[in-house]
């Protein structure tokens, strides 16, 4: 049972025993357990690799890797049962000089290098923070409590932060640091930030779990990409249509599931998002299929100037309308502040709707559904409505996708795309809009970051998110405002809801 | 008529592969309710143990057929149930007591971690393998012709659900599992050790998902790191089908899956299968949100 952290703060922990003897067999049998588990996981799959020859498939023994990757777990194990008692100083030192010895000494192996320097590494870290902060004597609730605080103050800190951080991104295109590059990933991410905006509404408000967001993403740029492409309308047109496609999928395809409660909710919409990129694949005639889309046109600024050197008849040129050299940078920082832009109207419109009685049914419906609609709330339509807004907001970014890439194929618009947006959703803490902006820099900046390490970022994204979740359940930035509550916050469904 | 037995058949081989990926969705949403979103890959894993496995008695010179089958066999399902056994206590046991998102988000992490972790030991191109175990039985005049990997793959899986059943039904620990199923606070005071039964019910569920994987690569003779989206989520449909919680009717959505995608390939068209999958998934949760076997669950205000 989670503590519900708005009941009487309970006392102190106790007085922290005096160090128990550390249990010696006990660590070593615990440790080679996970050796041994380690050695069943890793025999199969890192032990024997299969290899494409001419003959046919065969296989390779990768002894050393299996051997590497067993110390390695042995003595992690070792290593945090003896922090765990109390021994976390002379771990801290044992694990810096293992960490040295595979940096310093020549090794048979490079593997052996590799188990000394991480594992080392990792375990020193690991005992350090013990050691400065004393966490390991805390329990969950205590340290859940703690970061619950730091998060009430993040969110309470946001009414500073906000403007500066709006206000650095409304400037960065001008200062010189901005080049194609780092304007390409800011556009990126505040693509990323607004689709978890998008999705905050339905997931993070209404309290409704989307698996198939990106379904709506989808029908926004193929929206764009079709009408373009079939009827030659520009982007201003389209931008609207988009939306209004958009949240009409979302209402024609809410309507039916809506009913359906929280798990099968979620597999509906993972089913439905799913059967948009089927068709989207099958529909050769239509959509060219797995080819996709290409060559749509980038969008006009405003319908008045072009970005090009030379526009097309009756089209002036940005740069001679606004006497500036041409530079093909300006649509860039165009296509940035678009974006910026319709990321902000989705936070401006998620905050005020939260005052409005639309918004407080939302978060009544998320914390109890059943006290709602006893109260006259109409369930189905207020979710209706959750699903089409966040629908439409999803239809304007992807048509934005459609603009900026300039081509489209269903290869966009696949789970893992609906996974990554409610991930960013989830590990912000949901319903905490700062909290989107956090997710969005680790989940999509970080692995930018590392590019070059194309190989590790998807596994690495995925042991993330396990991470995260194992260390905030609620999401990083997740707190609860105080809530008034009948006999005393004893009531159990209050605790499934999201945190704001 | 021919063409037609011929799709039950197919039909019948690839329903029982769902049928025995659902039994692991099942039991987990019956027991902690949450849906184990990372089954699918412990299947591609599963198939992948089979494949190495094979691939490695080749290489110390086993090759009598009946032999590698039973190895491989074994070394799936060992070592599968160790990796769900794995995926349970590192990313779901610690948030068992967590808002109900949290696991699924921890699932949804530790499917993709799993799919890249095997991309990148075992390679992104498809595997491919010969086959093990080739021949057909010809029936009604040769019009009707029926691979041996297919009968094995529906005669192992009625094994399997009889032995299982059965475990379930007499045994302790299939009494200590649906004791808790019905209520994990009441078995844990009565002296069942609840953090163990729940473990076994992933190994169970990896074990069975491992015979699916490698039933695929023995009918299919090709796998990659990718098939176990798919597989999973058609697999959780027809655990909704059934009606989830319930073992029968895990079975039952399998073959039910299977048979409809057997017949809409071989009369409509193979690309459109899909969506009549998810569409039966959707029209069921509407009209029938308990699946077909399943009871209806009582909501208390």
């Amino acid at each position: 049972m989670t503590m519900p952290s708005h009941t009487a703060p309970t006392p102190a922990p106790a007085a922290v025993p005096a160090r128990p003897a550390v249990d010696w067999p006990g660590s070593l049998k615990d440790a080679a357990t996970a050796a041994f588990v380690a050695l069943l996981l890793t025999v199969p799959l890192v032990g024997l690799r299969t290899v494409d020859r001419p003959t046919g498939l065969s296989i390779e023994a990768r002894p050393d890797e299996v051997i590497a990757s067993i110390v390695l777990v042995f003595l992690g194990r070792l290593g945090l049962g003896l922090i765990r008692q109390g021994l976390a100083l002379p771990v801290l030192v044992l694990a810096l000089a293992a960490a040295a010895v595979g940096l310093a000494l020549p090794m048979p192996t490079q593997v052996l290098r590799l188990v000394l320097v991480a594992g080392g590494g990792i375990i020193a870290l690991r005992a350090a923070i013990t050691l400065t902060t004393g966490r390991s004597k805390l329990s969950q609730a205590e340290r859940d409590r703690r970061m619950d605080r730091v998060a009430a103050k993040v969110q309470h800190a946001t009414k500073y932060i906000a403007p500066v951080a709006i206000a650095f991104a409304v400037a960065l295109p001008l200062t010189p640091l901005a080049d194609r590059q780092l304007l390409d990933i800011g556009i990126l991410l505040l693509t990323y930030i607004m689709l978890g905006w998008g999705l905050n509404i339905v997931v993070g408000l209404a309290g409704l779990l989307d698996l198939g967001y990106v379904a709506f993403y989808a029908v926004g740029a193929y929206s764009y990409a079709l009408l373009a492409h079939y009827f030659g309308l520009s982007f201003w047109v389209c931008l609207p249509l988009a939306g209004v496609l958009a949240a009409c999928s979302g209402v024609l395809l809410g309507f039916p599931v809506l009913r359906l409660r929280g798990d099968y909710f979620a597999i509906v919409t993972l089913g439905f998002g799913e059967i948009i990129r089927i068709i989207l694949v099958n529909w050769y005639q239509f959509t060219g299929g797995p080819n996709g889309i290409s060559g749509i046109p980038r969008p006009s600024f405003f319908g008045i100037a072009d970005f090009t050197r030379t526009p097309p008849e009756g089209m002036a040129a940005f740069h001679e309308l606004f006497g500036l050299e041409f530079s093909p940078l300006h649509r860039i920082v165009f296509m940035y502040y678009l974006i910026l832009a319709l990321a902000l109207v989705v936070n401006v419109f998620t905050l005020r709707v939260r005052k409005l009685p639309l918004g407080r049914a939302w978060e009544a419906l998320r914390e109890d559904e059943i006290a709602s609609a006893s109260l006259g709330i109409n369930r189905t339509n207020m979710k209706l409505a959750a699903f089409a807004i966040a629908a439409m907001f999803g239809g304007f970014a992807g048509s934005f996708f459609a603009t900026r890439q300039g081509f489209i194929s269903p290869e966009s618009f696949t789970f893992i795309e609906s996974a990554i947006i409610l991930a960013i959703v989830v590990l912000g803490g949901m319903g905490s809009q700062i909290g989107v902006v956090v997710a969005t820099l680790l989940v999509i900046g970080l692995p930018e970051a590392f590019r070059e390490l194309a190989d590790y970022r998807m596994l690495a994204f995925g042991m993330g998110m396990v991470v995260i979740m194992l260390w905030r359940p609620r999401g990083l930035l997740a707190h609860r405002d105080p809530t008034i509550l009948l006999h005393g916050g004893k009531t159990p469904r209050v605790n499934a809801g999201a945190a704001r | 008529m021919e063409y037609f037995i011929q799709q039950l058949i197919n039909g019948l081989s690839l329903g029982a592969i769902y049928g025995l990926i659902a039994i692991g969705y099942t039991m987990v949403y019956g027991i902690i309710g949450m849906i184990n979103f990372a089954h699918g890959e412990i299947y591609m894993i599963g198939a992948f143990v089979a494949l190495i496995t094979f691939l490695a008695m080749g290489a110390l010179g086993i090759t009598w057929v009946p032999l590698a089958l039973v190895v491989m066999l074994a070394a799936s399902m060992l070592f599968t149930s160790v990796y769900g056994w794995a995926v349970e206590r590192i990313a779901y046991r610690p948030l068992r007591s967590s808002p109900r998102l949290a696991p699924l988000i921890s699932a949804i992490g530790m499917s993709i971690f799993l799919q890249n972790y095997m991309q990148l030991l075992q390679g992104a191109r498809s595997k491919p393998l010969q086959p093990i175990l080739p021949g057909n039985l010809t029936l009604m005049d040769g019009a009707v012709s029926v691979s041996y990997v297919r009968l094995a793959t529906i005669l192992i899986t009625l094994v399997l659900m009889v032995g299982f059943t059965m475990l379930i039904s007499r045994t302790s620990l299939g009494r200590a599992q649906r004791a808790c199923e019905q209520d994990k606070k009441m078995a844990g005071l009565l002296g069942v050790n609840v953090d163990r039964i729940i473990s076994l019910t992933f190994v169970m569920g990896a074990a069975l998902a491992a015979v699916a994987g490698m039933m695929v690569l023995l009918i299919y003779g090709v796998i990659d790191f990718y098939i176990g989206f798919l597989a999973g989520v058609k697999s959780f449909t027809a655990a909704v089908l059934g009606g989830v919680g319930s073992l029968p009717g895990a079975m039952l959505g399998g073959v039910v899956i299977g048979l409809i995608e057997a017949f809409w390939s071989g009369y409509v068209g193979s690309e459109w299968k899909d969506v009549a999958t998810f569409t039966l998934l959707v029209l069921v949760l509407i009209f029938r949100p308990t699946g077909l076997l399943g009871r209806p669950e009582i909501e208390k205000v």
